[in-house]
């Protein structure tokens, strides 16, 4: 019996390797049906793939196909119970507000751009970070900001007209009480108005991550924005959740629930919220860790979010914020290294770009983030995502043979 | 059909139970299990083959060997590349998302080398290549696997470049080629290396087959943005008599990322939750062709080639080809890949208790941090590497780092002041005084509190310990 036929073996160059058939014989029950037939010339041969593993079935006698067989593809579109809310913020002029636009983001009815099933409904829009203080900032993102870094009304507008920022993110870390002179509500307050002139995007306000204080601030921020849809950023469990929402809700803006990486928490949260606040006013938060530092739980948890509000879970149906920003806690974002890992100007540009990247494709719909080409990147990406580009054979058709 | 409806067998919903029916039930150990439900308890979880069952695999057994490597076949095909220590699996995933049990096989990353570049780029290359290292968290992440294009065309010059890749590299590796004659040339080259051929088309399906077949190599099948033409070669090439496939349903950057995503969703889907054989098998991505589209400086191709690897790695891709060897581009991706393949099973942290460096006394200092595992290493190096005396009171932070710790309440004065307690630090030092990271200022007061013990607020990146005790502990 030949096991290669006498064409194949001489357009190979080179003969079938003899181990093959002293693997053969340890199968006994090899017989003529099992060996495969071409059509036309009734060559034999064996099918080599078949011995490499411990008992197996042994394939039936099949005939060599001379064409292609149809074997059409099904799109595996899937419906689902749930819808992911949509939540707007800003608020314009005709709307109680001073914004020069809102901006729309959630009402998913699908995973994060399976657009094979459902269009993406809003595309996810980013937030510029802004302190209302000089802060440490990596170097990589100093040198963009730093003739700006202490004035926030200044860096906002920078970040909109230079940078292209859909919105603001004004972080009032001045009034943290563990600052030698914290600032007051109402210093906070007045920050928050030289932003809200400054730029027309909507805001985001974010406090200290002092549960007391900032509830005093958000208490008056909320009040002398009225109307204006600012993003409250942020609410927590270990807040006084009804004083919050009220002030969230009294004075028409949205609440950010915080939750630290634990689905239940999330649930716990939206769930006391929604005793004081309409779902379209609330987004969510599942936390944001570094690439390299705990992403993998920041993402499983955020794609186990979204794939459980759209299989129906009522309390998992919010849009999902991230504090990307974050991505620049990893060291190698920031940090100087060996020179075969490249300068950090770039290093931590890429950091903050994967790290949103990832997020990204588990449902996040609102981005706060730092480095103009990491936004630039994400933006680059959204729109390629939800655009009406099209996938063009012929331009890597010869990817193999391109000199680059 | 909704997502939750779509069980596949042999994943979540398989018990120890049904393996065990099916095993010979004898308890005699030679697995190196105490009996044979720790070893089924064992094979549901992934951690051993049931290959490990000796008398499994005797003639009397073959239906329920069969029976039991059915219900555990992964829904995507392991298919292995070249052969003994060299080889690298790809593929063999059970699920679509991986908090649905754990993805296996990382996304294993190809650099390019072509027939027409000269020896010193060519072997430069692959030793950058293979001298890619990272240490991260006790691990050392690596690159893979070397792709060899023939950009020439040419049969000699693809056999030579080859020739030389088999000789200076242990790396498995990809030859591609559209073309027959010159793939062929490449496997004489490659003989015993088993190298995954890239790639059949619509027009070359019959060529490429007889190679892979011949040669006995993986083959991978090429239709860029047609899944109904990608579907119909794997049913043809199957039916040919080729067993271990790789598919390629394109990469396209920019304004074709959506198709790219949609398809490589789409197929991980069709597999795994429709149970669609014919595109049950590894899926390949070639973020190289970022190099292409853009013209300009290379740092703008690296940039693009990286930021599409990560979407590609996220979204399923089980085999990548780039070209960029810089360091900058590369380690967020093999970064990302460690952390999107670790086990969601297992929290990524280490034992929360005192841990003591080089010969402390009783006037060291007392250092603080969570037992997340990334956090944990990192200071454990820096003390290390600057060989300082000191104690580490690892507080128990579920695995989460320091800042999002703090903001979660997974880190708290409670559990520092108790952490304190436990450790019976109190009875090695004569001091009361405990540095904690400068991310964890906010628990400062209350820890003073509630331990009696006075806090010093250190550094907020560890790589400042060593200077922070040369100024400040006394
Ligand atoms: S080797 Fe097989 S039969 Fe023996 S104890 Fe292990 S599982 Fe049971």
């Amino acid at each position: 019996m030949k096991t290669v036929g006498k064409e194949e073996e001489k357009r190979a160059g080179i003969t079938f390797d003899p181990e093959i058939l002293n693997l053969l014989k340890n199968f006994g029950e090899i017989e003529l049906e099992d060996v495969e037939i071409e059509l036309g010339d009734l060559e034999f041969w064996f099918q080599p793939g078949a011995v490499a593993a411990p008992p197996r079935v042994l394939a039936p006698p099949k005939v060599k196909p001379t064409t292609i067989l149809e074997a059409p593809f099904t799109f595996p579109i899937a419906t689902y119970p749930g819808q992911i809310a949509e939540v707007k913020l800003g608020a314009t002029k005709g709307k109680g507000g001073t914004r020069g636009k809102s901006i729309v983001i959630g009402g998913e009815k699908s995973p994060a751009f399976y657009t094979f099933e459902n269009p993406t409904p809003h595309p996810p829009v980013i937030s510029f970070d802004v302190f209302d203080v000089k802060v440490p900032l990596a170097k990589a993102v100093k040198m963009h900001v730093k003739d700006v870094l202490e004035d926030p009304a200044a860096w906002a507008k920078l970040s909109v007209d230079k940078f292209g920022a859909d919105m603001i993110t004004l972080h009032l870390v001045s009034i943290d009480p563990l600052n030698p002179t914290p600032s007051t509500p109402k210093e906070a307050a007045k920050t928050v108005e030289n932003v809200l002139q400054a730029v027309d995007v909507p805001l985001i306000i974010g406090g200290c991550g002092d549960p007391k204080k900032d509830l005093e601030v958000f208490e008056r921020v909320t009040e002398v924005a009225e109307g204006e849809r600012l993003l409250i950023s942020t609410v927590t469990l270990d807040m006084d959740i009804e004083r919050a929402a009220k002030a969230i809700k009294e004075h028409g803006h949205v609440a950010l629930a915080f939750t630290p990486m634990d689905l239940n928490q999330a649930r716990q949260l939206n769930r006391r919220l929604f005793e004081f606040i309409p779902k379209d006013q609330i987004v969510m938060d599942t936390t944001t860790a570094a690439l390299g530092y705990g992403l993998d739980y920041a993402y499983t948890i955020m794609e186990r979010a979204r794939l459980a509000g759209l299989m129906g879970d009522p309390e998992l149906q919010q849009p999902m914020s991230s504090g990307t920003t974050n991505a620049w806690a990893a060291r190698e974002a920031w940090q100087e290294m060996a020179p075969e890992w490249g300068p950090r100007e770039l290093r931590g540009p890429i950091w903050e770009t994967v790290t949103a990247l990832t997020l990204l494709l588990a449902g996040v719909d609102l981005f706060m983030m730092m480095h103009p080409a990491a936004v630039k990147t994400l933006k680059d990406v959204i729109e390629g995502l939800t655009g009406k580009g099209r996938g063009e054979p012929k331009k890597i058709a010869n990817w193999i043979t391109s000199r680059i | 059909m909704t997502e939750r409806e779509v069980k596949r067998g042999g994943v979540r919903e398989l018990s120890p139970i049904d393996v065990y029916m099916l095993l010979p039930k004898t308890n005699c150990k030679e697995c190196g299990e105490e009996n044979c439900m720790a070893f089924a308890t064992k094979v549901v979880n992934r951690e051993v083959v049931i290959m490990q069952c000796p008398p499994l695999l005797k003639k009397e057994y073959e239906k329920a060997y069969k029976q039991l490597s059915e219900m555990l076949k992964p829904a995507i095909m392991e298919v292995t590349i070249d052969t003994g220590d060299r080889a690298v699996n790809v593929g063999g995933k059970l699920v679509m998302y991986r908090h649905e049990f754990t993805y296996f096989n990382p996304t294993a990353i190809a650099i390019d080398v072509t027939d027409e570049m000269s020896d010193d780029e060519l072997l430069g290359r692959l030793k950058k290549t293979e001298g890619f290292k990272y240490g991260y968290i006790g691990q050392e992440l690596k690159l893979n696997m070397i792709a060899v294009r023939s950009t020439s065309d040419d049969v000699e010059k693809f056999k030579f470049a080859v020739k030389k890749v088999v000789e200076n590299t242990s790396l498995p590796l990809i030859l591609c080629s559209f073309s027959p004659t010159v793939l062929e040339s490449g496997l004489v080259a490659a003989s015993k290396r088993r190298p995954l051929i890239y790639a059949a088309t619509k027009d070359n399906w019959k060529d490429m087959a007889e190679l892979a077949l011949m040669y006995d190599c993986p083959l991978a099948v090429f239709a860029p943005n047609d899944l109904n033409l990608l579907r119909s070669l794997v049913k043809t090439l199957k039916e040919y008599g080729v067993k271990d496939l790789v598919l390629d349903p394109g990469t396209f950057p920019n304004e074709g990322l959506t198709d790219t995503i949609n398809n490589f969703t789409m197929i991980r889907r069709a597999a795994c939750k429709r149970d669609d054989e014919l595109l049950g098998y590894p899926l390949i991505g070639t973020p190289i062709v970022a190099w292409a589209e853009s013209e300009g400086a290379p740092e703008v191709s690296a940039w693009n080639e990286a930021y599409i690897a990560s979407m590609l790695i996220t979204r399923y891709a089980d085999i990548l080809i780039m070209h960029s060897t810089e360091g900058w581009a590369l380690l967020p991706n093999v970064i990302l890949r460690q952390n999107i393949y670790t086990d969601p099973r297992k929290p990524v942290a280490v034992e929360p208790g005192i841990r003591t460096f080089g010969k402390p006394d009783e006037k060291s200092p007392v250092m603080m941090t969570t037992n997340f595992a990334l956090t944990y290493y990192t200071v454990a190096s820096d003390i290390e590497s600057a060989g300082l005396n000191s104690y580490l009171l690892v507080v128990d932070s579920e695995g989460i780092a320091v800042d999002s710790a703090v903001a979660g309440r997974k880190l708290t004065a409670e559990k520092v002041a108790e952490a304190i307690k436990e450790s019976k630090i109190e009875e090695k030092v004569k001091h009361k005084k405990l540095i904690i990271p400068g991310k964890a200022a906010r628990l400062s007061g209350e820890i003073e509190e509630l331990s009696g013990w006075e806090v010093m607020v250190g550094p907020r990146d560890s790589s400042g310990i060593p200077k922070f005790l040369q100024e400040k502990w006394k």
